[in-house]
């Protein structure tokens, strides 16, 4: 018989934590599958973030190390400047991490052209301390902090991470993928794979940003959740590539 | 060189070969001294974008098995703290230097011992201590630099190198060629360089949701905190033999104490130096042993009193501890230590 699918050896057998209509399981799958198409699993070195995912080095099935709340684009810095150049490193975070009190490493990071992929992981709130407001978080979106909705004139509006690193000459890659439907996980498989191979022909910084549901917190079901996200998050957050350097030998 | 030059070179004396630095009065000149060595000696210096990132990448850098350091004076040490707390929970080596300034607050460039109960008390969140060296000249840089790193990898923790604006900024000839070089790191097989070669994926965190396990992990810390103490204590005893007062001071001050003991001593006096070496360990044990034989002691500090508690602790009512302080990057005299000398001997005459 033709095994048509098969569990990615990227990921540990380990039972993940996550919430029943959370995406973070897929991402983890898509960026295992990446590193194990790329048969990167024994050459690379991942940073998990403090958030929903802090345990993520349960479950990459690779060498992990795990980052203080929004250092890891500072530790997959120290990792990159000092490992082998056919080493890849990567960054797993969410958006309170990235976005928030995270905010000067990975726009310095970016900046310095870091050869690294970042993988962020926006779903407009903060998961893992209860459901609080992220600076991703939609005006009018309930959360544990603001209960009655976002206000611009209280919390200000939220900020769009991509467009705003795609701004940074440093940066080679940036791209906004989605996860609520198939063909919207496959463009976002797609989009890793590319980020990775733009850090093996070492042309500087990627990041991919997820948009990525809260079940749990946004207090709907998995499926309103992924409704969700195409109805309110992608027209405020638009799926695109916001940043492409021309490939080595393309600039011409 | 200046002293924070010193500590440069003795760094890439004793392997390092990655340095995060962040721009701080008075310890610049260590910054860029690592931004024009470290590429002659094939290692790599970066600047980060604040004390935070540089320690992060300290401890990213540290997660590759390799010797790295840091440095930062008064303001930008508290930056550092987290991730030292961070590279104390996740057992990472690494050397991070202070060279103390002026506090609270902003405070000034002036030299200070304000930061002691900062450096021997943890500093960050969590049951975690550092080992902290402290030199009083150029010499010594070289030397405790070299021990810091070794002291960091065989025990898989942060040392702090602690100096003062004094220090940092004076001028001494110094001798590398004397110091031993450092072993080549040894293979730290924890290290997170990929797996290729060497087995199952490695982790490095110092988190542990579980409470029995975190306490365990907690255990193993202070198992090795308790090694630490019993084998890196490090005195430096100047005409104790036949003393009958003593001064305990550190760093730039043992330096001036010292001259005001050798003036003490032409008058007659009969006063020695107990020198603390390693802040933490601190030498409790020698204080404890020669308080029994002392008639007072005197502690001298560039701050409001911090290690005097330690050496309260030490003494435990075995003497009378006096205390002299000069604070706000004031530097005490030969002069006022004598006075106090003088003190001394009228207190407890009475």
């Amino acid at each position: 018989m033709k095994t048509v699918f098969k569990r990615t050896t990227g990921l540990t057998d380990a039972e993940t934590h996550y919430c029943p209509g959370c995406t973070h399981g897929i991402i983890h799958r898509l960026v295992a599958e990446v590193l194990e198409e790329l048969d990167a699993l024994e050459t690379t070195v991942g940073v998990a973030s403090v958030g929903c995912s802090v345990l993520a080095y349960h479950y990459f099935n690779c060498d992990m190390t795990q980052a203080a709340h929004g250092r890891a684009p500072a530790v997959a810095t120290g990792l990159r400047r000092v490992l082998p150049e056919d080493r890849l490193v990567f960054t797993y975070q969410g958006d309170g991490d990235l976005a928030s009190i995270g905010m000067a490493e990975i726009v310095h990071a970016a900046a310095r052209g870091e050869n690294i992929t970042v993988i962020f992981v926006n779903n407009a709130i903060y998961g893992m301390t209860g459901g609080q407001m992220a600076p991703t978080t939609l005006l009018g979106q309930k959360t544990a902090t603001t209960p009655e909705g976002r206000s611009s004139q209280l919390q200000g509006l939220p900020i769009r991470v991509s467009e705003m690193l795609a701004t940074l000459d440093g940066a080679a890659y940036i791209e906004r993928v989605s996860t609520h439907d198939p063909v919207h996980v496959l463009k976002a498989k797609k989009a890793i794979k590319k980020s990775f191979e733009i850090q093996r022909n070492r042309q500087g910084f990627s990041m991919i940003e997820v948009l990525s549901s809260c079940s749990t917190n946004w207090g709907l079901t998995p499926e309103e959740s992924l409704k969700w996200i195409k109805s309110q998050m992608i027209p405020y957050y638009p799926l695109g590539i916001f940043k492409q350097q021309p490939c080595i030998g393309e600039e011409s | 060189m200046k002293g924070n030059e010193v500590i440069g070179e003795a760094a890439v004396y004793a392997g390092c070969r990655y340095f995060f630095g962040y721009p701080i009065t008075p310890q610049s000149e260590l910054v860029a001294y690592m931004a024009k060595r470290l590429p002659e000696v094939g290692g790599c210096f970066l600047q980060a974008e604040s004390e935070i990132s540089a320690i992060n990448m300290v401890y990213g850098a540290a997660s590759a098995g390799v010797r790295v350091m840091t440095s930062s004076s008064s303001p930008g040490f508290s930056l550092k703290q987290e991730g030292i707390s961070y590279l104390a929970g996740a057992e990472l080596p690494a050397v991070i230097v202070n060279i103390a300034r002026g506090g609270p607050g902003l405070g000034n460039i002036q030299p200070s011992q304000a930061d002691y109960f900062q450096v021997t008390k943890g500093g960050g969140h969590g049951d975690y201590y550092t080992p902290v060296l402290a030199p009083s000249s150029l010499q010594e840089i070289v030397s405790l630099t070299r021990e810091a790193f070794r002291i960091a990898d065989e025990y898989r923790t942060p040392v702090i190198l602690l100096g003062d604006g004094m220090l940092g900024q004076m001028m001494e000839p110094v001798e590398f060629e004397d110091e031993k070089p450092l072993p080549k790191v040894r293979e730290k097989k924890w290290a997170t360089t990929g797996t290729k070669g060497d087995g199952p994926p490695k982790t490095i965190t110092s988190l542990d949701l579980n409470d029995t396990q975190l306490e365990i992990r907690n255990n193993t810390l202070q198992q090795k905190y308790a090694a630490i103490k019993e084998k890196e204590v490090r005195v430096d005893e100047y005409l104790l033999d036949d003393a009958a007062y003593a001064i305990v001071a550190y760093g730039t001050v043992a330096r001036i104490a010292r001259t005001a003991i050798d003036r003490a001593r032409k008058k007659g006096i009969a006063v020695g130096l107990i020198r603390p070496v390693s802040l933490w360990p601190f030498p409790a044990t020698i204080i404890s042993e020669y308080s029994s034989v002392l008639k007072a002691i005197l502690t001298v500090e560039m701050s409001a009193g911090q290690m005097i508690e330690d050496v309260r602790l030490a003494v435990e009512g075995k003497a009378p501890v006096f205390f002299y302080g000069r604070t706000g990057g004031v530097i005490p005299t030969v002069d006022e230590i004598l006075q106090q000398i003088d003190r001394l001997t009228e207190e407890v005459a009475i």
